[in-house]
Formats: C-alpha cells, structure tokens, sequence
C-alpha cells in the first residue's frame, strides 16, 4: 500500500487493511465483487459476465432460497408421484383451477421444468465454483503459510514480552512447538533496520515463524459441495434406471419376478426389464396382530410375512419373513412388504350343479381400523339352469369383525377375524371382460348385467359366516363361503445408485462436521534482538472469524512458548498495577523508544517502508514443511 | 390378574406417574417464570448505558481502541496467575497477556450488557432462584419422560404429546449445560421458560395421547437415532433463533444510538441488559453451524429408513419436503453469512425463516397434511 495513504488513514482502516492481507487466502470463497460493473462489450464479455455472476456467492445465495420456496408447493398441492388418487380427485372438485395448476406443473412439481431449472443452475453455479476453489486450496497446501505481517499487534489478539534466550533460540522452540500442535511452520529470517521495520520494538537482527493450522475446514467444505453433486447424480441416476412393481398374493400362492407377474410396473426411462433379478417366493404364512384395548385398539402391531424364496435359474428354496423395516434383498432387488388384507375363498357352483369358481378372492381394506373391505368376484364359466352360458359377478364386502349401526351401516369394528361376515350382491349377464378391454379385478361393471332378485321382489342379498352357503334365486346355482385367506402386498425395487447416493451423504455429512467444526487461524511468532540487547518476542493469532478461542490458543501457545523463552524484568516499568493497564488495542508497550505504533495517532509514517516485501532478500529464508 | 394385565396395570400407573411429573414440572416452571419475571423488574433498577458510552467512545477513537478494558479483559486470556504444584512447592507463574482487537468496520467494540438483573443485588437474587427453580423443573421433567419411556417401554417419541415433552426437555437441558460450561447465556432464561410453559400446556391440552405401542412402520432402531435427533436439534436451533431474534431488536437499538437516536426508556431498559448484537449473533450463529451438520444426518438418516420402510428413500412426502427446505434454509443462511451485502441483519431473517420451516414441519405437517409421517395421534 502507498505509504501516504497510511499515513493518513484512520486507525480502524488501515488495522482492517493490515487484517485483510493477512488473512489472505485463508479461505477459497469467492472475492466478492459487487457484481454491479457493466459487462465488456460482445457476446464474450456478456458470457463472462454471466458466468461469473452465476458463480458468485450472491447467485448461489440466491437460487438457494429460491429452490427452497420452489419447493413449498409441492407439499401443498397433491402431487402425481406420491398420490395420483388425490391428484384425480383434486381435478374432479377444482375444474379451472386444477387446468391452471396442471399448466403450471403443480402436481409435478419435483419433476417440473421450473424446479429443474432451479437445481440445474444451483448446481452448474456448484460445479463453476468448486473447481476453481478446489485448484486454489491444492495451491494453498503446496505453498508455505504467510510470512508475518509487519504489525502483529493489528491482528485481532497478540501479546509481547521480553526475555533473555537468543532470537534464534526462541524461533527455534516456537517452531517446535506450533509443528507440535500440528501447525504447517515456516521460518523467515528479517534483518535489523535503523528503524525497527516496524518489528516488535526491536531494531536489531531476527526472525519470524509463520504458522497455519486448520486446513480440513476448508478440504471439508469442498468435500461437503463435491458430494452434493454426487448425491445429485446418484438421485437423477435412481430415478433413469430405477424399477418398482407391484404385486398382490394370497397366502399359499407364489411369485416369480418377470414382467407378466407383476400387478403394476413402473420403472425409469432407461430401465431395461431383461434385466429383473430372477426370483421368485411363496407367501407361506402372514401374521398380523393388533391393539385390543385402549383409545388406539385397532392400531397395527405387528407385520410379518413368512415366504420361502429362490434365486437364480436354479436356486435353491430358503425360508425368511419380511416385516415393514426388514425387506428381502435379493440381487440388485429388494421386495416390501406394503400392504395386507384378506382373501375370502368361496365355491360357486352353476345351474347344472358343475363347480364354476373355487378360490380366494383378495378384498381390499377401505379403512385400516376395522380393516371393512371390499372386493367383487368375477364368475366367467357359468350356465344357468337352462344351460345357457352366461356370467355372474357378485360384489360385496367383507368385515373381519362384524358390527352395524345407524350412521355406517355394516362395517368392521376391528381388524382380526373376530366375527368374520362376507355380504354380498349378485349379478347375471355379461361381465364385458372379453371385451378386449384391461378391466380392473377389483371394480364390477355393471351395465350389461342384472342383480339377481329375491322371491319377495327385493334386490338379492347374502350374508355369510365361513362355511355356510347360500343358494341364488331361481335355482341359478350356490355360493359357499369356505373359509378366509390372507393376502399381503409386496413392492419390488431396483434403485441403482442408491450406494452412490449413501456415499455421497456420508462424506457430506463428514465435510459438514470438518467444515464447520475445525478453525482455520495463524499464528505467528516474532523474535528480535532489541536496542538494549534483550529480545523482544512478538505473537500473533488470525482466525477466519472472531473467536474468543483464538486468544486463549495464544495465550496457552505463549505459555508454552515461555519455558523457552522466560520473560526477562521490564526494565523500569514493573509490573503495571491493574487498574492502570493500558487501553486494550493499545500496545502494552514492553520497550521504550521503540518507535512502535501501539495503536497511537502518530503511528504508520517512516516504519511503513516494507522491510519483508512478498519476494523476500538473500538473507530471507523460508522453509517449507 | 395374570401377568399381562399387572404389566399393564404397572405400565398405566407409570405412565400416570408421568402425567403427574410434567404438570408438577410445569409447576415449578411457572414458579421460575415468575422469578425471572422479579428478576428483570429488579434489574430495570439500574441505569446503566454501556452500548451508548461504547458507541460514543468508539465514533471519537475509532474501532480498534473503542472495546472497554472490561470486556477485553473477559474475552482474551488476560492477565492469569496459574498457579503450578511443583515437587519444590507452588510457584505462581504468570500467563502472558493476550490483546485482543475487534474486527473493524463491525460494531463489535459494545460491551455485554450485564444479563436480567442489570447487577442489582436482589434482581440477581431472583435470577439465581429461577435458575435453581429451573433446574428443579428440568429434573421433574426429565423424570416425566423417562416414566413415560418405561411405561410404553420403547422411545418416548412416538407421536405429538411424546414428542414435545422430549422437545423442550432437551432445550432446557442444552440451556442448562450451556450455563454449567460458564456460557454467557442466563439472558435466554425468560423467553426460554415461557415457551417451555406454552410447548407443555399445548402438549397436554391439544396433543396428549394415551401411552401406547408404535406403529410397525414407526418400531425400528432408526427411530431412535432419526427421531432423537431430530428433537436435539430442534431444540438447539430454538436456542439459536431465541438468540438471532434478539440480535434483531439489539442490533436496532445499537445502530439508533450509533445515530444518535434516542431509543425509548422500555427498550433502552431491557436491551442495554442483554448482551451485544455482536454476541447474540455470534452465539447464535455457533449454535445453527453446529447443529447443521446434525440436521443432515437426521434427514439422511430418516432416508435410510424411509427406505427400509416404504421402499424408496426419498418420496417428497410432505415431512420430508419441509425438512428438505428447513435444510436448504439452513444452507442459505450459512451461505449468507459469508456473502457480502447479506451478513448480518439479512442473514438473521433467513435463519428465522428457517426455523418456522422447522417448526411448521413438526406441527403444520403433522396436524394439516396426510402423509405417511402424519403419526400425530390428533
Ligand atoms: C447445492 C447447493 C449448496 C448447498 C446446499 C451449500 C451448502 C453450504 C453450506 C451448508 C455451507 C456452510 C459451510 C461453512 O460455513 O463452512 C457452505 C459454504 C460455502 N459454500 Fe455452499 N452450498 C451450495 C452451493 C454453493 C455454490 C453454488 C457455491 C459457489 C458459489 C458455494 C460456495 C460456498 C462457499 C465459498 C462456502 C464457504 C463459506 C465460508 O467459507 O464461510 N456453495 N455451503
């Protein structure tokens, strides 16, 4: 800095100066520019431009918050890949509104362009800020720490004293002593000035030691951003090559993972489906159990799927259970238990007397403290009692626990199979299913079909315990209700990446803790032989932030220090009863005469003239760890 | 009786034992309540003018002398006598003198204020006897969730009532420690009590819950490493947003008297006694960037189990996206604070939105949304 300008300049600026230069290079942040200096002219200009401000801090800052907001609607708004339910039914009660939202993406929200664009640009900002940061901390580890300021006593806390051990000496232990406490060292030597160089007190002959500690901050810090690009990629590689299936079986039944066996499929759009692990299992046995007692009866305990499963083209069959938290892991795939429910078995027999249908037939639970389920079962190889071929459907519920009242009509009131009810009504005529159309095995299409009626006129009704039997008007066969299976749901996943994504969180979660938790700071120790031939020892300490830990590390590195170099009697001055210590900030100054600015107005004129400028002289020598 | 229903019957006496602590707790809480409330009447006694004298001094000398030798003398490690048990005998060895300098161009020359009771005697008498009260509350309260722990003989934290009862017994505690590590934090007492006071009335009134077993979704050992956390962390950045909202109000009155304004004699009383807006800031600035790293591995650790769970670690369900922005929030005020133009009272307000994102995602999502987290029991 021009020796004029310091003359003049207040004291606080040019101790923030001194701080400033310093404290160089002890982070890799971005320099801050005010962003506001218009562009350079032509598209390259503009192009630089634009890249530096999306890699600034403020860019960053920005598109932070903005991907925070971004995301707010889509916990507001039922969204498409959590709840599709929702979403139709949000459509069907908000006609315009539900067209403004789809236009806007909103039941996309995650997947949007707009929220896209948000982390698309967050993370190029990411990767055009941590590249050249991680080029600049490489740069910071190969090079020695900063040699020493000239004015220890502008760094935020510092301390002095004299003592009688030779400077060299005193370098020598400071240098031990800081490699000790695993700080980076490097030794400088100054020459003697007439004017003291603006050194501790001391015209004559010295040196100093530069000291650095605290680097995992900021190799933290870029570990912390790298693994956020590599969760990212993980996540976008999760969702492209992901596969999830669903898949409903009855107790007794079993499974084999190829296409044609699942219920439901989805799977990302590079997913190739040669590639589902082979497997297969049989659900065995399903425990369910349940509160009996208390405001929560009802409530789910326990889930547990019993299955014997194989592997490969000719594995051999093994035995396991698969609970809500414990999935089955087979290959690259995993296999959920996600739901369960029951499976009335009935036996339908047709006008001839010939059995039409035998087997469970799954309900599904339409609430999950009584489990009330419903389901329909499709007759499709029917003759009535004239022969003719015809089909039957009945439709109906199923309560494990019967009750009735007034406001629900029949419905369970817990969900074990206390007293188990299957009602049901029946219809004759075309089930459409071989119309060509995919029809849902859980919905009864009722058009081109007509509800059997009772003698009395009334529409049919049945309700059955296990093992009774019903017979249907007009000799039209029977239907008996066996007995009761259960069914559990399973979901089969691949998510390739998912260790990629694991990894990449830990190591975040690592760079956090280092970047947040280790403090960078300097120390520096300056020793030189004083006018009257007693040393003058000078510590420093600079963090990145203010500390009150940075003093105390001082002050514990001095004491330290001072085995090696006693403090020698101030000559003259004593000890400074307390009450009359000198303005902190303001040197307490051990020497006299020294020329030194403790902090004074009249400091900063002759001294300024830079004794260790950046490429110091012969007699200067740095060392490097 | 056979054996299950004496369990039972001992696990329902237990978990009435535990009703009985939090109300007794809440008691005592009531009691410290109103001696903090005597203890900074008391303190409005003095009339001391510390940031006013700092500020003036500071315009007439400049920053970097502007800090009282108190302060200085409190902060670094000033003149020290330790003393040293040698074979020979004591020696009394004298620690250097550690000078310590603000940064300039930050207010930061302002002294502490000197806490509730302004250092009026009895105001600190008063003090003390709510931290005692305190303590003895914390122990009730404590002991509260343990019972409550015995009697459903899992983790306590299985739904809303559970959840906020852990909550602000682990405020309190953190609050405590704080003061038994001789932190500078007895100024977070009242506001910490009153919501103390208001976190257990709610949780008794709204969402109180018979004690019961979990759902299967929810019994797994990452309960309790993803729920505690959870609630250690919650917690603290209450600590840390109590601390940022009076940085708010301090950091005002400094930058009016700095003007040269007159603040009104309320304010003026109350935030002279709280300490500078440099400290509130730096306290709750540690506190957030301590606890970030925390909060992530909570959400990681609750994707971990969202996966064992429900297949897929990661669904945009609604807990998950409001901790998905709490966490961004978090990030925005961390990066804020190293963002020229945005330290300061701008990065305050981004770690205030923060923790209402923290908080609406613990009691919005649970009461308002439907998802697979919304175990409330309300
Ligand atoms: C994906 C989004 C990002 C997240 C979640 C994120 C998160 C964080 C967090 C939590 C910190 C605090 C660590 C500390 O204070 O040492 C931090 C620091 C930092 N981030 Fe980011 N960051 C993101 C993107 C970026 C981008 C795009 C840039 C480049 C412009 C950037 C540059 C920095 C820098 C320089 C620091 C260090 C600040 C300091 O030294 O105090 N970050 N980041």
């Amino acid at each position: 800095m021009p020796t004029a300008d310091v003359g003049n300049a207040p004291e606080n600026t040019r101790t923030g100066a001194d701080e400033q230069e310093a404290g160089g290079r002890i982070s890799t942040a971005p320099r801050e520019d005010p962003g506001t200096d218009a562009p350079a002219l032509g598209p390259v200009g503009w192009a630089r431009w634009f890249w530096r401000q999306l890699t600034s801090m403020r860019v960053a800052l920005i598109l932070l918050f903005l991907l925070s907001l971004a995301a707010v609607p889509g916990s507001l708004i039922p969204q498409n890949g959590a709840d599709a339910f929702a979403v139709r039914d949000f459509k069907e009660r908000n006609g315009t509104l539900a067209e403004v939202y789809d236009e806007l993406q909103l039941f996309d929200v995650y997947s949007s362009v707009w929220f896209s664009a948000i982390y698309i640009l967050l993370f190029v900002s990411l990767i055009g800020c941590i590249v050249p940061r991680s080029w600049q901390f490489v740069g910071q580890l190969r090079s020695r720490p900063p040699r020493a300021p000239r004015r220890l006593t502008r760094m935020p806390a510092h301390t002095t004293w004299r003592t009688d051990a030779e400077p060299e000496r005193v370098l020598r232990a400071a240098r031990t002593l800081l490699r000790g406490r695993r700080f980076r060292t490097s030794l400088t030597e100054e020459p003697g000035g007439p004017d003291g160089s603006g050194g501790a007190g001391g015209s004559g002959p010295g040196g100093s030691v530069a000291a650095e500690k605290g680097y995992l901050r900021e190799a933290g810090n870029l570990v912390f951003h790298v693994s956020l690009i590599v969760m990212l990629l993980a996540f976008a590689a999760g969702q492209l090559w992901n596969s999830e299936g669903g898949k409903l079986v009855v107790e007794g039944d079993g499974f084999s993972n190829t296409l044609v066996h699942y219920d439901d499929f989805t799977s990302g759009s590079l997913y190739d489906t040669d590639d589902l692990d082979v497997f297969g299992f049989t659900l065995e046995e399903f425990h369910a159990s349940f509160e009996r007692t208390g405001p929560q009866r009802g409530t789910a305990r326990t889930f547990r799927a019993d299955v014997s499963y194989w592997e490969g083209t000719d594995g051999a069959e093994k035995k396991t259970s698969i609970e809500v938290n414990h999935p089955l892991k087979v290959g690259d795939s995993k296999v959920f238990l996600v739901g369960h429910g029951y499976a009335p078995v009935v036996t339908v027999t047709d006008g001839q007397g010939k059995t039409a249908y035998r087997g469970p037939v799954p309900f599904l639970p339409q609430e999950s403290l009584g489990l009330t389920s419903t389901g329909v079962i499709k007759v499709t190889d029917y003759r009535n009692k004239d022969g003719e071929k015809e089909q039957l459907g009945f439709q109906g519920i199923f309560t494990p626990t019967y009750g009735i009242d007034a406001e629900r009509g029949p419905h369970s009131t817990f969900p074990e199979l206390d007293y188990p009810v299957l009602s049901l009504n029946a219809f004759h005529g075309d089930l459409g299913v071989n119309a060509g159309l995919p029809q849902n095995v859980y919905q009864l299409d009722t058009d081109k079909m007509e509800q059997f009626k009772a003698e009395d006129g009334d529409l049919f009704r049945a309700d059955l315990r296990p093992g009774e039997s019903v017979e249907l008007p007009d000799g039209a066969g029977t239907l008996t209700f066996d007995r009761v299976e259960q069914w559990a749901s399973f979901q089969v996943s691949q998510e390739p990446g998912e260790g990629w994504a694991l990894a990449g969180a830990t190591a975040a979660v690592l760079g956090l803790a280092g970047s947040l938790f280790v403090r960078r700071r300097r120390v520096w120790v300056r020793a030189r032989r004083g006018a009257d031939g007693v040393t003058v020892v000078e510590m420093a300490g600079l963090g990145r932030s203010e500390s009150a830990r940075l003093p105390e590390e001082l002050g514990d590195l001095a004491f330290a220090l001072q085995d090696d170099a006693p403090p020698a009697a101030d000559p003259g001055e004593g000890d400074r009863p307390d009450g009359q210590d000198p303005a902190p900030g303001q040197d307490p100054a051990p020497g006299k005469g020294t020329g030194e600015d403790a902090g004074g107005s009249t400091g900063g004129t002759a001294e300024d003239v830079p004794a260790a400028t950046e490429d110091a002289g012969p007699s200067s020598r740095g060392e490097n760890e | 009786m056979n054996p299950v229903d004496i369990a039972v019957a001992a696990n329902e006496s237990l978990a009435e034992f535990s009703n009985l602590l939090i109300k007794s707790a809440m008691a005592v809480y009531a009691l410290a309540f109103v001696a903090h409330i005597v203890e900074w009447v008391f303190g409005s006694r003095s009339k001391v003018a510390r940031t006013a004298a700092a500020l003036t001094a500071r315009g007439a000398q400049g920053a970097g002398r502007a800090k009282s030798p108190e302060s200085a003398g409190e902060k670094g490690a000033g003149k020290v006598s330790v003393t040293v048990r040698t074979s020979g005998g004591t020696e009394v060895l004298e620690r250097p003198r550690i000078v310590t300098r603000s940064a300039p161009g930050r207010r930061a020359g302002v002294p502490d204020g000197p806490g509730a009771a302004g250092g009026d005697e009895q105001g600190d008498l008063y003090g003390r006897i709510a931290v005692s009260l305190t303590v003895l509350a914390f122990l009730l309260h404590f002991g509260a969730v343990l019972t409550r722990a015995l009697s459903v003989q899992r983790a306590p934290w299985g739904n809303m009532y559970e959840f906020s009862t852990a909550f602000s017994m682990v405020a309190v505690g953190a609050y405590l420690a704080f003061l038994v590590a001789k932190k500078n934090i007895r100024w977070i007492g009242l506001p910490l009590v009153t919501t103390v006071l208001l976190d257990l009335g709610l949780a008794i009134v709204v969402f109180y819950t018979e004690s019961d077993q979990l759902v299967p979704a929810l019994d797994s050992y990452w309960m309790w490493i993803h729920v505690s956390l959870a609630i250690v962390c919650g917690a603290l950045f209450y600590l840390g947003a109590v601390s940022t909202l009076l940085y708010l109000f301090r950091d005002r009155y400094e930058a009016k008297l700095e003007a040269g304004g007159r603040p009104g004699a309320i304010a003026t009383s109350v935030l002279e006694r709280l300490p500078s807006s440099a400290s509130l800031d730096g306290f709750a600035y540690r506190i957030n960037a301590a606890v970030f790293p925390f909060w992530t591995f909570t959400i990681i650790a609750g994707a971990i189990w969202a996966e064992n769970a429900w297949g897929r670690y990661w669904g945009w369900d609604p807990k998950e996206t409001w901790s998905f922005i709490t966490w961004v929030g978090y990030a925005a005020y961390l990066h804020a604070r190293a963002t020229a133009g945005w330290k300061g009272r701008r990065a305050a307000y981004l770690a205030l939105i923060a923790f209402l994102c923290f908080l609406f995602n613990y009691y919005g999502v649970n009461i308002f949304f439907d998802g697979l987290h919304s175990y409330g029991g309300v």
